[in-house]
């Protein structure tokens, strides 16, 4: 089958692999309909994430058909229409029952290295790192889905891919970060990231009740989609400092809630930008941890700062003082996409939200490299890439 | 002679001790004084102190020492060259200085100078060998290299001694025959469970990647088989010595074992909905002495890892019934496990050809 497969920095090629196969009794195998690129496999694409190895098949927000059930999966069956959650969860472990599916103890093959660099290991992910697990992605033909019977969700008839691919990663993500902000009516929320969990973040705080929501970006045709899909004001911080004009914009008392929907290649201009890409490109510092610092010195008092952006290691220069002078909380993780399958599938059924807004290119599986090219480099107004196997 | 107690109490100031708790309240204590026995105790071990002191003492002299040599050879190694009437040889001077900078560094900070100090007695060795092959130098200043040589010599016999005397403090905290490792696990499942699965000791070879067979003898005693260093197999019989239902096993091996071993499994019901905490702690002698386990280590079976591993697999079978693997699938590239990071995977599936675990 055909595969796009990592090679190193900038360098991602479709190539001809074997098939999956059932490997463990709780796996499915599926052929996949639909699957897209991600923000967070940019990542990879830059070689800013340790641990992967040429070879690696990338991709973890795909959907498609059963093919194939190992013998202790007994709620799916030979061609039930399915999307696969990112995390790879076992459903039985202390996180796992409490639906903390991102935390599973059970799915991290490769869990020790992980806990070297993070203290405890997180869930496995698909296509993303062997530290993570070391699985086969899903930028594919086919996929082996481990635990299947607790990582996926049966789509119902009279639904498009499009419209319920993202319940795979993007959606439930920019949910998690909304919901973390824990909002309350007249709320402000300001997102830093347009793409597409902030958009997909900036949609939900409005599902959630809040009054006024702001994104932040830089580039026009992200900002314009923000305020016309998704119905926000918007910020340019090329063109204005951004806490000055939150801080106007709110009377001086700064949002509600802010969300990092950015992670660790955040682009900033100035010195200090410039000073985060030395560290990063030498490697003393992982990330570019610009929009947190950011982040945190705008929030409100009291406030909630949400962090659904990747960040992999050891960052520097955090205000902690801001942090713990105005008394914020900080919530964050990998999205436990299990426990949003059910209340999130319901809500594109009752036509609440079509995450499908997001989408700008549609290509097939062999033109993936160029996906990467032109997600990364913003061109042709490129928003969200989803590839057609 | 009663040692009054602010005196006391100021001495063990002064020589830096820590006792785990407060003298006073560990009962030595009568009317403000230590009682006799007591006292001699606590003489014994200031005593102790005072010797170790000094060891401590030469070693930090040291330490600074090879700071100030090694500056000297990274920032100065023209001088020393003139000095010694050598050419050429400024970037060798400079790689040994920082080699000096880092045994004095590690002699200074780290957990066990001793070690440092081997190092620092094989650097020696290393910069005698060199001042030899300077002497072979038609510009040489034969008189001033051997002036060197008696000095590194002298301080040679100074980091041994000294390396010595740390070494023996070592060996009584550390012992040399055998490896001793504690590990725990939390597992969502009741302790009766795991016991029972434990218990049954043909289940163990299930998720211990280095045991081959178990053969259950008796009720008591078993036969392992169990793949050591370098793929060599070892043998022994075991028994075991204790046992509460649904709460703990031990065992040791039986005499004639090729590796003396012993070791407890507790389960402990955990707080709040937790399940299981299972505790293993596990003694042995390696079959090649510690320089064979330290070699062992080198090829990626350090004994704490591989046991952390172990569990880890006894937690996946508990939990959902099947070790996660990655073995057999795809990838662009000449199979889908990796080398180079799958290591988990790959002993987990080269110890056994049937890695598939029916539900327990």
């Amino acid at each position: 089958m055909k595969a796009n497969c990592w090679y190193g920095k900038g360098d991602v090629q479709v190539v001809d692999v074997s098939e999956p196969e059932v490997l463990n009794n709780r796996d499915a195998v599926i052929k996949i309909t639909s699957t897209a690129i991600c923000g967070s496999d940019l990542h990879l694409y830059n070689n800013f994430v340790p641990t992967m190895e040429k070879g690696d098949i990338l991709g973890h927000e795909f959907m498609g058909e059963v093919v194939e059930v190992g013998s202790e999966v007994h709620n799916l069956k030979a061609g039930d229409r399915v999307v696969a959650s990112f995390p790879i969860s076992c459903g039985k472990c202390f996180f796992c029952q409490k639906e903390l599916f991102s935390l599973c103890e059970n799915s991290n093959p490769n869990a020790w290295m992980a806990q070297k660099l993070f203290g405890h290991s997180p869930a496995g992910i698909y296509g993303y790192t062997h530290m993570l697990g070391g699985f086969a992605g899903g930028q594919a033909e086919y996929a082996r889905v481990p635990f299947a019977d607790v990582g996926t969700v049966k789509i119902p008839d009279g639904l498009s891919d499009e419209q319920v691919l993202f319940l795979s990663d993007i959606f439930p993500t920019g949910y998690m970060a909304a919901e973390n902000c824990n909002i309350q009516p007249g709320d402000t929320i300001a997102v830093w990231g347009c793409g597409p969990v902030g958009q997909l973040a900036m949609k939900s705080a409005y599902l959630l009740g809040a009054e006024r929501v702001i994104g932040i970006d830089r580039f026009p045709y992200r900002l314009q989609i923000a305020r016309e899909k998704a119905g926000a004001e918007v910020l340019n911080y090329e063109q204005c400092d951004v806490y000055d004009s939150l801080m106007d914009m709110t009377g001086g008392l700064g949002p509600d809630a802010c969300i990092d929907a950015v992670g660790m290649e955040a682009h900033m201009p100035g010195v200090i930008g410039a000073y985060d890409r030395v560290k990063q490109s030498m490697m003393l510092e992982s990330d570019r941890p610009h929009v947190l610092r950011q982040a945190i010195m705008a929030c409100r008092k009291g406030g909630t700062v949400s962090i659904p952006g990747v960040y992999g290691g050891f960052d520097d220069k955090i205000p902690l003082g801001s942090l713990m002078n105005k008394a914020l909380t900080v919530k964050t993780g990998q999205t436990h996409v299990q426990h949003y399958f059910a209340p999130l599938l319901e809500r594109i059924q009752s036509g609440d939200i079509d995450p499908s807004f997001i989408i700008t290119h549609r290509l097939p599986l062999d033109e993936a490299p160029r996906g990467f090219e032109m997600f990364l480099n913003k061109q042709d107004d490129c928003l969200k890439v989803v590839l057609k196997p | 002679m009663e040692i009054p107690r602010d005196l006391a109490i100021e001495r063990r100031q002064r020589s830096g001790t820590h006792f785990s708790e407060p003298v006073e309240r560990r009962g030595d204590w009568k009317d403000g004084s230590l009682t006799t026995a007591a006292r001699r105790a606590w003489d014994k071990k200031q005593l102790g102190v005072l010797v170790q002191g000094n060891g401590k003492t030469v070693a930090r002299a040291l330490g600074w020492f090879s700071i100030g040599l090694g500056l000297a050879e990274v920032l100065a190694p023209r001088t020393l060259e003139r000095f010694l009437g050598i050419r050429q040889h400024r970037f060798l001077l400079r790689v040994m200085g920082l080699r000096e900078i880092a045994s004095g560094v590690g002699i200074l900070t780290g957990r066990r100078p001793s070690s440092w100090l081997w190092a620092r007695v094989g650097g020696d060795v290393i910069d005698i060998a060199g001042l030899g092959m300077a002497l072979s130098s038609d510009t040489a200043k034969s008189g001033n290299i051997g002036l060197a040589c008696v000095a590194v010599a002298g301080i040679t016999v100074l980091d041994m001694r000294c390396a010595q005397e740390l070494s023996q403090n070592d060996d009584t905290a550390l012992s040399t025959r055998t490896i001793e490792v504690r590990k725990s696990i939390q597992i969502n499942c009741s302790a009766a469970a795991i016991y029972k699965f434990w218990r049954d000791f043909q289940n163990l070879s299930k998720f211990m990647s280095n045991v081959e067979s178990i053969e259950t003898l008796s009720d008591r005693r078993s036969h392992w088989c169990v793949r050591g260093p370098a793929g060599k197999r070892i043998e022994w019989d075991a028994e075991i010595t204790e046992e509460q239902e649904n709460h703990l096993i031990a065992w040791r091996s039986l005499e004639g074992a090729q590796v003396e071993n012993y070791g407890t499994v507790r389960f402990e019901t955990a707080p709040g909905g937790r399940g299981t905490y299972v505790k293993v702690h596990l003694q042995y002698s390696p079959p090649a002495g510690i320089f064979g386990a330290r070699v062992a280590q080198l090829f990626g079976r350090e004994p704490r890892q591989q046991i952390h591993e172990d569990l880890h697999h006894l937690k996946q079978i508990m939990e959902t019934g099947e070790i996660i693997t990655t073995k057999g699938q795809p990838a662009g590239r000449a199979g889908g496990t990796s080398w180079k990071y799958d290591q988990a995977v790959r002993r987990q599936v080269d110890s056994r050809s049937d890695y598939q675990t029916s539900a327990v």
